[in-house]
């Protein structure tokens, strides 16, 4: 297996000409890295739901009601134990080669509770970290989907926006989109895990790597714990809807009360208050913020608000641009598919056809081929015929 | 207890009708601080904090210093829970309430302050912290001639002091005494907020003497004495008792009944 490492990186050092590499290569070193940052860290007691106010213990139980409905994963209804699973996994590494099927129908229908069990029985058993094992095994975008989906939902979020703050990776769409797509709980389990794993907080680091109107905007993005009840003030939103298009009008788009209504209310009181801005000014809100189409910010800011109120319509979005171009970009595929498989992949699905006449599952295996294409497809809850 | 009170209730008797009014009173404000300790005390620290913040900012601006204090002294998940408290008895986030009501220069600050949760580690980027105390300075020093922008309402002040651990900024504090004459505290005497800010994030036992030093001076206003009784209240005791040690002689004289006896509590080895 050393064999193709050393491989790898022949290749990898061969194909320096071309930049695009770049971005994969330090994806793929910020994995090892965080790989390593593995042995240090406790088990995933780290990442702990604190239960102490009934409201947030129902506020998860409604969570997962209405996540499991709109998930395309699919788990057996008789799921082998955790040790078989373990010891299938094994076999899956042991000779030569990998068997990657057994990986993927193993891996490709656990959810987050059985992956997190599996991952801690089989470091037990067999004294190393399942990721590492499957670190040396696999390659390219394969194993990035593999490594990115075998991790607790809280901490892909935290690698994924670590990454977004790295030079050759930087990504204010990707940090705008955990901390807008996330409920207020799951963000905060993704800052815990940030916080475990890289000794800093996740707001220094985005404070520290993004400037002007971009940090203005995500970082009190990335620090909010909204409010997550239902309860609408009807009078408020009056109000603030001609707050967003008095700033709107003069063109002061990264005003401090655009961003505050933004970044603080609850996703249910910004619906509301963008349903009115519509009523009354007779423009969807992001129609009026497209005054400038190259400008970065203003792009961000219409993302921004897709995100909080209609997360299917930008994921769908995340989806086109990524298969359809010429060459494909795996990496936000493999994000979304990842991110979302447990979440509401299916509604983001039902959207992609409605939007582009194709079924998801079709326009992925045409674009892209081998065990990448078949975790992707099992992933996206694609049934053989 | 109506022995130790004697005096007070014979001048009572002796002029019934016009002293009772305030002879009440005086018990009532007596009491009122002894109530208001053992009310924090028994709350949960999380339904406390909401509660005070909430009322702080419906008081308005002269109370903001409460919000600074709850935001800068109590941990991250302290100050987590105080937030998630917030949100089942107020039906809102204590961000959307304290960015859509405070109207000053201070909004910026204040909303920061209370998002924050920060990494409570030890570790520390002492280059950072170099670059960070002087950008501190540049701020401090740009706005003291320009009265049109207040320190607090700089951006990379805001980052600084509300998204760097604790342990960080008592660094930045430190590299700070190094580039400049006086301390960040010294520099800010214009800007009472944002020095109580830095006080409270890195020297908090300064705050905490400058509570105790104002609540037990003769002239003590109503706002100071409950600055204390909070304080007493909410924070643990091992932070405390050095400074109440202090303050020991002052509050033998000054201060009477139950309440006394809970601030002399505070120099006891076993309360609680």
């Amino acid at each position: 297996m050393n064999d193709i490492a050393t491989l790898r990186i022949f290749m990898v050092f061969v194909c320096t000409c071309n930049t695009a590499i770049w971005p994969e290569l330090f994806k793929g070193w910020r994995l090892e890295k965080f790989l390593n940052s593995e042995e240090n860290r406790k088990s995933n007691e780290a990442v702990v739901v604190q239960k102490d106010k009934c409201h947030e213990s129902c506020v998860i139980q409604k969570e997962i009601k209405e996540e499991e409905a709109m998930a395309t994963l699919t788990v057996p209804t008789t799921v082998p134990s955790v040790s078989e699973d373990c010891e299938q996994l094994r076999k899956a590494f042991s000779g030569w080669g990998t068997n990657e099927c057994l990986i993927i129908d193993i891996l490709g229908h656990r959810n987050a509770e059985q992956r997190n069990l599996i991952r801690k029985t089989y470091a037990e058993t067999y004294g190393e970290d399942l990721l590492k094992a499957l670190d040396k095994e696999l390659s390219n975008d394969f194993e990035r989907l593999v490594l990115l989906w075998a991790l607790d939902p809280a901490e892909r979020d935290a690698l994924l926006a670590n990454e977004a703050t790295k030079r050759w990776t930087s990504s204010n769409q990707v940090l705008m989109e955990i901390a807008c797509t996330r409920s207020a709980n799951q963000l905060l389990h993704a800052r815990q895990a940030y916080h475990a794993r890289y000794k800093k907080s996740l707001e220094e680091d985005v404070a520290h790597h993004t400037t002007g109107d971009f940090r203005k905007l995500l970082l009190p993005l990335v620090s909010s714990y909204r409010y997550e009840g239902e309860e609408v003030n009807m009078t408020l939103a009056k109000t603030e809807a001609k707050l967003l298009h008095e700033k709107i009008s003069d063109k002061a788009y990264s005003d401090d009360d655009v961003i505050r209504v933004l970044a603080t209310r609850s996703k249910a009181q910004i619906n509301a208050t963008l349903n009115h801005y519509k009523n009354e000014y007779g423009n969807d809100i992001n129609k009026d913020l497209k005054a400038d189409p190259k400008d970065e910010f203003l792009a961000l800011l219409r993302s921004t608000v897709k995100c909080l109120v209609y997360p299917e319509k930008y994921f769908e979005k995340v989806l086109r641009l990524a298969i359809n171009r010429r060459g494909t970009d795996e990496g936000a595929l493999t994000r979304v598919v990842c991110t979302r498989a447990e979440v509401d992949l299916k509604i983001i699905a039902d959207e992609y056809q409605r939007r582009n006449s194709v079924p998801l599952t079709r326009a992925i295996v045409k674009d892209t081929h081998g065990d990448y294409e078949k975790f992707l497809l099992v992933l996206a809850g694609h049934v053989e015929n | 207890m109506r022995k130790g009170c004697s005096k007070f209730f014979l001048e009572d008797e002796r002029q019934f009708e016009r002293w009772n009014d305030s002879a009440i009173k005086s018990l009532k404000a007596e009491f009122k601080l002894f109530k208001d300790v053992v009310v924090l005390s028994l709350m949960h620290p999380w339904e406390r904090d909401a509660r005070l913040l909430k009322k702080a900012l419906k008081k308005g601006p002269p109370h903001y210093n409460v919000i600074v204090e709850i935001a800068c002294t109590r941990s991250s998940d302290q100050l987590l829970g105080a937030r998630k408290a917030y949100h089942s008895l107020f039906d809102r986030s204590i961000e959307e309430d304290l960015a859509s009501h405070v109207k000053g220069s201070e909004r910026k600050l204040l909303v920061a302050l209370v998002s924050a949760y920060r990494y409570e580690g030890p570790k520390v980027k002492e280059d950072a912290a170099k670059s960070e105390a002087k950008a501190l300075l540049n701020a401090i020093k740009n706005n003291n001639g320009d009265q049109k922008k207040k320190a607090m309402e700089e951006d990379e002040v805001i980052w600084i002091l509300t998204t760097r651990s604790k342990p960080h900024l008592k660094v930045v504090y430190e590299q700070y005494k190094k580039i400049s004459a006086k301390t960040i505290t010294e520099d800010l005497e214009v800007e009472l907020l944002l020095k109580e800010t830095v006080e409270c994030l890195c020297t908090p036992q300064t705050y905490f003497t400058r509570v105790f030093d104002t609540a037990l001076r003769e002239d003590a206003k109503e706002d100071a004495k409950k600055a204390l009784t909070r304080l007493v209240a909410t924070q643990e005791d091992v932070d405390l008792k050095g400074i109440a040690a202090k303050f020991e002689d002052k509050i033998k004289e000054r201060v009477k009944g139950a309440y006394k006896d809970v601030l002399l509590g505070v120099l006891a080895d076993d309360r609680k």
